[in-house]
């Protein structure tokens, strides 16, 4: 199964964006570049919601929350002169571990619905906080000063090596989560979503497992904070509010949800459908809107369902 | 020291804040409790509903004919709504339908945008209205009371429907199983499609009302969509008792930590500190209280039974 259609789209995501910089460079055209970087992220971003949704059933409405404390923290150490990448990215990875952490162990005694709306709200709440903190922008947001500094290792205000760099950790986190659900570990958080209480039954602490893939999840989409913020120099509490979370499910389900690739091409197909749609009309949310009611209603299981004409995954909830 | 006077007046708008809160979450959780459906698109109702109480009343210069129209037009809207899209999606996955309603929200905000413009509307109140009324020495605003009377009357009736009627019955009933009232030959679709409207008229006569207070904008149902939820979750789903403690508890709260959070801060934190904490916790506040609900009680304040 090394050659299933999942490995080869896979493998033609990567060769693309692998000479999107050749491409941005020859036609002259900057913005593929600028393109390419922001599809990456957020593929990181769904990738990382894709762990908790798709394999553990736990169906989060604030998980751009994560990115956005993880560009907060990149921001605010920046604000105060700390320009380490050495040490602004671990803390922000530490500080989305603890919130995701706190909210997790919050919300994940909650199902269904209300895990929906819990994670919704917690959302939310951090958003306001996003936007009552006026020492940074408040809501107008705070520029970048200066990237993440790393030594000479490399330079993150040359946008190749951005580009490069963020190519490698989405590989790398693709990697993390192969690893990841094809371990013991994983295999519990699957067992979870389809049957928890047997699951409980045979002697897993289930909400243990639950919470420690969220905080995971918590981390990954941090990451993808830490790298927006260095891809746009900007933050700010539109980050993080509830449509950018619908967003990031939005590319998993567009993608097909439960597979290590459907979250990276959804984020790509999210991108260019949107660059498309907008390039159109103005209004191009008219289209955007029914188009996903109408995927909802008759392409289950997203692109790659589609493609594979095979029973979606049912989706349980959390 | 906290003025009486102004703790009386804040009480006052935090009630009505509540009621307005609870018309949109009676419908709300009553779609939530019986179909099992997801429904986020309920703040584009209330939005759709406060733009056609809007047109309507700068049209004919009736706020009355404003309200009166917008509440079968958005009953209409929502029951197409049901028809065509939302209940082919009540054996579907949460996920689906979180998914089809986002959808709904970004082409009513966007069709909003496309029909009446970015800017929104304001909406004038008729003198009649617009006068004050003074209880216990304290002059109070004649519209807000009215609002409050006018969402005391509609939790009656509700209430009185769906404890008392033939059609509370079989709505209550389709609640615990679906398949079984419909086996017995009740039109179950018919009810749900009903309950939808009701849902979407409730949603509209809180868009008209609120048209006044707040002003007429895109994007106006998400921010109250959010607390609604909110709402929704502390009271427990699908319980309109418990909608109605929830709203006007978290109507209550939100107002008066908005007011008062300032003031409370400023007794054991330095001032600089307690200006810049107040308005963050102040936005904050029903969140944390609702994390604190779950925390204790998953399944809300008044636990709908389940069927």
């Amino acid at each position: 199964m090394w050659l299933s259609r999942e490995n080869i789209i896979g493998l033609a995501i990567f060769a693309l964006l692998a000479v999107v910089p050749a491409i941005a460079a020859v036609t002259e055209i900057p913005f593929y570049l600028d393109l390419g970087r922001r599809m990456m992220i957020l593929a990181i971003g769904a990738l990382s919601l894709n762990l908790i949704m798709g394999y553990g059933g736990m169906i989060s409405f604030g998980h751009a929350v994560y990115i956005g404390i993880g560009a907060y923290v990149v921001g605010i150490c920046a604000e105060h002169e700390l320009v380490s990448g050495f040490i602004q990215w671990p803390l922000a990875l530490l500080v989305c571990a603890v919130v995701a952490f706190i909210f997790g162990a919050i919300s994940l005694r909650t199902r269904g619905v209300y895990f929906i709306m819990i994670t919704l709200a917690l959302a939310q709440m951090t958003y306001f906080l996003g936007v009552s903190l006026d020492r940074y922008g408040g809501d107008d947001g705070l520029p970048l000063a200066e990237p993440s500094a790393f030594a000479d290792l490399i330079d993150l205000s040359e946008k190749t090596s951005l580009y490069y760099l963020i190519f490698v950790l989405l590989l790398f986190c693709l990697w993390i989560s192969r690893r990841l659900i094809h371990s013991r570990f994983g295999m519990v958080i699957q067992g979870a979503r389809s049957n928890e209480e047997r699951m409980g039954a045979i002697g897993f602490p289930t909400f243990r497992y639950k919470l420690t893939a969220f905080v995971i999840a918590g981390v990954m989409a941090g990451l993808a904070g830490v790298l927006l913020a260095n891809h746009t120099d900007f933050v700010n509490p539109d980050m993080m509010h509830w449509t950018r979370s619908g967003d990031l499910i939005i590319m998993v389900l567009l993608g097909g949800m439960g597979n290590l690739i459907g979250p990276i091409l959804g984020a790509l197909v999210f991108i260019l459908l949107e660059e498309f749609l907008s390039g159109i009309t103005e209004y191009w949310q008219l289209i955007f809107g029914p188009f996903l009611i109408l995927v909802v209603l008759f392409a289950r299981g997203g692109f790659l369902g589609f493609l594979d004409k095979k029973k979606p995954t049912e989706d349980g909830d959390a | 020291m906290i003025d009486p006077t102004l703790l009386f007046e804040q009480l006052f708008n935090g009630f009505q804040l509540g009621i307005l809160l609870f018309l949109l979450a009676a419908g709300l959780t009553l779609v939530f409790g019986i179909m099992d459906l997801m429904n986020l698109a309920h703040g584009s109702l209330y939005m759709m509903g406060a733009y056609f109480a809007a047109t309507v009343t700068l049209a004919t210069d009736s706020f009355l004919l404003g309200i009166i129209a917008a509440l079968p037009a958005t009953l209409l809207l929502g029951m197409l709504l049901e028809v065509t899209i939302l209940r082919k999606l009540y054996d579907r996955g949460h996920l689906d339908q979180v998914l089809a309603t986002f959808g709904m929200i970004l082409f009513f905000n966007e069709l909003v945008r496309l029909v009446w413009g970015p800017e929104g509307i304001e909406v004038a109140l008729p003198d009649f209205l617009n006068q004050s009324v003074t209880v216990f020495e304290v002059p109070l605003p004649m519209y807000r009371i009215v609002i409050i009377v006018v969402g005391l009357l509609v939790a009656a009736l509700i209430y009185l429907l769906v404890a008392k009627t033939r059609t509370g019955m079989l709505i209550r009933a389709g609640a615990s199983n679906r398949e079984m009232v419909g086996a017995l030959g009740v039109d179950i679709k018919l009810v749900f499609t009903l309950v939808f409207g009701l849902g979407a008229a409730l949603a509209a006569l809180a868009g008209a009302l609120a048209g006044p207070i707040f002003a007429v904008t895109i994007g106006m149902g998400e921010h109250i969509l959010i607390q609604v939820l909110v709402v929704i979750v502390i009271g427990g789903i699908g319980s309109i008792r418990g909608a109605f403690v929830g709203a006007i508890l978290i109507g209550v709260i939100d107002v008066l930590g908005r007011s008062f959070l300032d003031s409370l801060f400023k007794l054991f934190l330095p001032v600089n500190t307690a200006e810049t904490a107040a308005p963050a916790v102040a936005s904050m506040l029903i969140y944390i209280l609702m994390a604190a609900v779950l925390f204790f009680r998953p399944q809300g304040l008044f636990p709908a039974r389940t069927g």
